[in-house]
C-alpha cells in the first residue's frame, strides 16, 4: 500500500530523515518508535504534505501513486489521514461542521453524493458514543478549549468517521491518562481490518500494550536502525534506545 | 501555503458587474440651487421640503470635506456628478411584479435576488430601490393592518408630512458633517418606516439598493421611527454593476427609538470595489446614527461590509434614554486595493446606559482597513458600561489593519473595556483542514467564517446565510 524508499528530508537546512525505507501493506499495524528528535513525526508530516519539509532524495508511493506529487487534500481524499500530535484550534467552526465538510469532500472525490443529514447524524452519534464523548462536542468549536485528552479522542473520532485506508497517528498517546488511553486504543483497534493499515508514531511502549503492532521500527537519527515485531517494543521498554543503538551498531 | 496562493484566492472578478439598459430621466452633471429645485419638483415636494434642502445646501457650501480618515483617494469633483436619475414613467408605477420591466427583474435574478420568490417565501416586504426611484413595494397591506408604515421617503413626504417634519434631521442634523449636508440637499430616495406604539413589526423589512446610472451619485435617506414598545428589524443590502468611473454614495440613515423600543438594523454591503488596481469602485461615505431617545430603548447595528473602493462609515448610537442599549456588530472584508475606515460611536448620555461593540476586520490583497471607535460617557451617564472587542485577521502580507480606539470618559462610575487582537490566518489551521480532504478555498472560507461567527449570529437567519455566501464570494470567487 505504502512504499517509502530512501527518503531524505530537510527542515530549515537540517537533514532530519537520512534515507528511510519502509513498506506498509494493507491489514498491517506498524509502530515507529524512537528517541526525541529522531524524525518520527517528520515521516508522517511529509506523507500528509505539511509545508516546510523538503524532500531532497527518495520517493513515497501509495497504491502506485507518487504521493509527493499530490495536493494535500488529494492525499486525504485518497485515504491517507494524519492524526495530529497537537490538533489545531479553529474558533467559530463547529466540530460537526468540519467533520461533515471533510466527509463530503472525500465523498465528492469518489464521485458520491453528499451524505444525507439523517445518515450523517446516525453515523456520528454511533462513533461519538464509541469514543465515550459527549454529544455537546459536536457543537463546540474545533478543538477550542478541549483538554489534551479530548483533542486526541477527537482525532480518533475523525478517523472513525472518515475511515481512511492508511491512518497515521502521531503520538496519539501523549498526554493521555490511563482511561483516555483505553478509549483511544479501542478506537484505533476498531479501525483495524484487512483493507486498512495503521502507522503509529510513539515515544513509549505503553500504547502498544493496547494496540499490538505487527511491525515495530526503531528510528534513530533519521534512519530505521532495527525492525521487529511487538517483542521489540518490549525490549525497548526494558533496555532503552541506547541499548538498541549499540546492538544495531 | 505561499502568500501568492493566498492572493489568488482573494482576487476575483466582480460577479455583479453588468449593466441593465433602461432609459432614464437623468439630470446632466452639476450642482447648484436649480439642481435642488429640479429634484424637489420632480418629486412633487411641498415648499417646506425644498426650503429644508436649500438650507442644507447653503450650509454644505461653507463646509470642508473631512480629511482625518485613514483613506487615500483623488479629490471628488461634485460638479461632475449627476444628481438625479429615475426609471421612465415615474408616475406610472407598476402595481405588481407582472408590470415590472422584465429587464429589471432580470437584473435582480443575476444578483441572486429572486424578488417574488424571496418575498413570498421569507415573508419579507421588499422596497426595492432601482437607481433613485422606488420601483415596487410589496406586503404594504399586511403592514398597514398593524399600522406600520413602510414606504419610500418621497412618498412619506407626500403622505405623512407631519411625521417627516417631526423627525427628519433630528438624529443627523443637516450640518452634521460634509456628506450628511450634501445628502440633505440632494437626497433622492430611501426608505421610511414608522412603527406605532406597542407594535412588533410582523416581518423583516428589507431594501435592496442598487446603483445603475453612470456618474450618478446615490443619496439615499432613510428614517426609521419606533414609538414606545415598538420593534422592527430592517435589512439593507447593496450591490452595483461594474463601472469605470468612481461613483459617489453618501447616504444618511436616522433611527429613533422611544421608550422600550427596539430597532435592529442590518446591512449587507457588496458594492463594486473596483478592479485589481482599484479603478471604478464605489466611494461610500455614509452617516448612520441611531437615537435611543427613550428609556430602556435599544438600537442594534449589524453590518457585513465587503464592497466599495472607499468606505467611510461609523454607525453610531446616542444613548440618551435611561438604561438604553447600543450595539454594533461588524464584519468588514477588504481585498484588492480597497480602503475602509469604519467603526462606531457610542455616546453615553443617560444613566445606566450600556453599549457593546464587536468588530471583525479581514484584510487581504493590498487593502487597508481601519477600525475607528469612539466611546464617550457624559457627566450624567452614571454607571454607564461599554465593552469593545476588536479583532483583525490578515491574509497575506501586503495588507494593513489599524485600530483607533478613542475613549472620552467624563464620569467616574463608568466602566469601559477594550480588547483587541490581530492575527494572521493560520497556516496550521489551513493544513489541518486540508489534511482532512477539504480544499484550500473551502478551508479559507471555513476559517474566516468561523472568525466572523460572533457577528453573523446577530444577523437575521436568512441574511446570515447570505452574508456567509457573500464572504465566500469575496474571498475566492465561489460559494463554498
Amino acid at each position: 500500500m505504502l512504499e517509502v524508499n530512501d527518503l531524505h528530508v530537510t527542515v530549515e537546512g537540517n537533514e532530519i530523515l537520512k534515507g528511510l525505507t519502509l513498506t506498509i501493506n494493507a491489514g498491517e499495524v506498524h509502530a515507529i518508535m524512537g528517541p526525541n528528535g529522531a524524525g518520527k513525526s517528520t515521516l508522517s508530516a511529509v506523507i500528509a504534505g505539511k509545508d516546510g519539509y523538503e524532500v531532497t532524495q527518495g520517493t513515497i508511493h501509495y497504491d502506485g501513486q507518487d504521493v509527493l506529487e499530490m495536493e494535500i487534500e488529494d492525499r486525504a481524499r485518497a485515504g491517507l489521514l494524519l492524526g495530529f500530535q497537537y490538533p489545531v484550534e479553529i474558533p467559530g467552526v463547529k466540530n460537526v461542521y468540519l467533520l461533515k465538510a471533510a466527509l463530503n469532500a472525500q465523498r465528492a472525490a469518489r464521485g458520491e453524493d453528499e451524505i444525507p443529514a439523517p445518515e450523517f447524524m446516525k453515523l456520528i452519534k454511533e462513533q461519538i458514543a464509541y469514543m465515550k464523548m459527549d454529544a455537546s462536542f459536536l457543537q463546540r468549536a474545533v478543538n477550542e478549549g478541549f483538554s489534551g485528552g479530548e483533542k486526541k479522542r477527537n482525532e480518533i473520532l475523525q478517523m472513525l468517521v472518515l475511515k481512511p485506508r492508511l491512518a497515521m497517528l502521531d503520538e496519539i498517546d501523549s498526554g493521555l491518562d490511563i482511561d483516555a488511553m483505553r478509549v483511544v486504543a479501542a478506537g484505533v483497534n476498531s479501525l483495524r481490518n484487512d483493507d486498512r493499515a495503521i502507522l503509529l508514531v510513539t515515544h513509549y511502549q505503553r500504547l502498544l500494550d493496547y494496540v499490538v503492532p505487527d511491525h515495530v521500527h526503531v528510528l534513530v537519527d533519521g534512519r530505521i536502525v532495527k525492525s521487529g515485531d511487538a517483542e521489540l517494543a518490549r525490549q525497548l521498554e526494558a533496555h532503552g534506545y541506547e541499548g538498541i543503538e549499540e546492538s544495531a551498531a | 501555503m505561499a502568500t501568492e496562493e493566498m492572493e489568488q484566492l482573494v482576487r476575483r472578478e466582480y460577479k455583479d458587474g453588468f449593466v441593465t439598459d433602461i432609459e432614464s430621466d437623468t439630470l446632466p452633471p452639476g450642482l447648484d440651487e436649480n439642481t435642488i429645485a429640479f429634484i424637489s419638483k420632480k418629486k412633487g415636494e411641498p415648499d417646506w421640503m425644498l426650503e429644508w434642502r436649500l438650507d442644507a445646501y447653503r450650509q454644505w457650501l461653507k463646509m470642508k470635506e473631512p480629511s482625518w480618515a485613514h483613506l487615500n483617494y483623488p479629490p471628488i469633483d461634485y460638479q461632475e456628478i449627476s444628481y438625479f436619475s429615475a426609471p421612465k414613467r415615474p408616475e406610472d408605477r407598476p402595481q405588481s411584479l407582472d408590470e415590472v420591466d422584465p429587464k429589471l427583474l432580470e437584473t435582480y435574478e443575476k444578483l441572486g435576488i429572486p424578488l417574488h420568490e424571496r418575498a413570498a417565501l421569507a415573508g419579507v416586504a421588499v422596497d426595492a430601490v432601482f437607481d433613485s426611484e422606488s420601483v415596487i413595494t410589496t406586503f404594504k397591506d399586511d403592514l398597514a393592518k398593524e399600522g406600520v408604515i413602510f414606504c419610500s421617503i418621497s412618498e412619506a413626504v407626500q403622505e405623512y408630512p407631519e411625521l417627516v417634519k417631526q423627525y427628519l434631521g433630528t438624529v443627523v442634523p443637516k450640518n452634521d458633517n460634509y456628506f450628511a449636508a450634501l445628502n440633505s440637499a440632494v437626497f433622492t430616495d430611501g426608505s421610511f418606516v414608522f412603527v406605532p406604539k406597542g407594535v412588533k413589526c410582523p416581518m423583516e423589512l428589507s431594501t435592496y439598493f442598487r446603483i445603475n446610472q453612470e456618474n450618478t451619485g446615490q443619496f439615499e435617506r432613510t428614517l426609521i421611527i419606533c414609538e414606545d414598545r415598538a420593534e422592527v428589524s430592517y435589512l439593507e443590502g447593496c450591490t452595483a454593476p461594474q463601472r469605470d468611473e468612481n461613483q459617489l454614495h453618501a447616504a444618511v440613515v436616522e433611527l429613533v427609538a422611544l421608550d422600550d423600543a427596539y430597532i435592529k438594523y442590518s446591512t449587507v454591503q457588496n458594492w463594486y470595489p473596483g478592479d485589481e488596481n482599484g479603478v471604478g469602485g464605489i466611494y461610500n461615505f455614509v452617516t448612520k446614527r441611531g437615537d435611543c431617545r427613550g428609556a430602556r430603548s435599544r438600537i442594534s447595528w449589524t453590518q457585513v461590509e465587503t464592497g466599495s473602493a472607499i468606505t467611510w462609515k461609523y454607525p453610531s448610537c446616542m444613548l440618551r434614554g435611561k438604561d438604553s442599549i447600543g450595539e454594533f456588530y461588524s464584519v468588514a472584508v477588504t481585498g484588492g486595493r480597497q480602503q475602509a475606515d469604519t467603526g462606531t460611536k457610542m455616546v453615553h448620555i443617560g444613566e445606566g446606559t450600556r453599549s457593546y461593540i464587536v468588530s471583525k476586520g479581514i484584510s487581504a490583497g493590498n487593502s487597508d482597513q481601519s477600525y475607528r471607535g469612539l466611546v464617550k460617557t457624559g457627566p450624567r451617564a452614571k454607571g454607564a458600561r461599554n465593552f469593545t472587542q476588536c479583532d483583525s485577521l490578515l491574509i497575506g502580507d501586503t495588507c494593513g489593519a489599524h485600530t483607533f480606539p478613542y475613549q472620552e470618559i467624563n464620569n467616574s462610575t463608568a466602566t469601559v473595556e477594550h480588547e483587541a487582537t490581530t492575527s494572521k490566518i493560520g497556516e496550521d489551521q489551513l493544513f489541518y483542514c486540508q489534511s482532512r480532504g477539504i480544499s484550500e478555498e473551502d478551508a479559507v472560507s471555513m476559517i474566516v467564517n468561523g472568525f466572523c461567527k460572533d457577528v453573523f449570529q446577530e444577523l437575521p437567519m436568512e441574511f446570515a446565510v447570505e452574508a456567509e455566501a457573500l464572504l465566500n464570494v469575496t474571498l475566492e470567487g465561489a460559494v463554498g
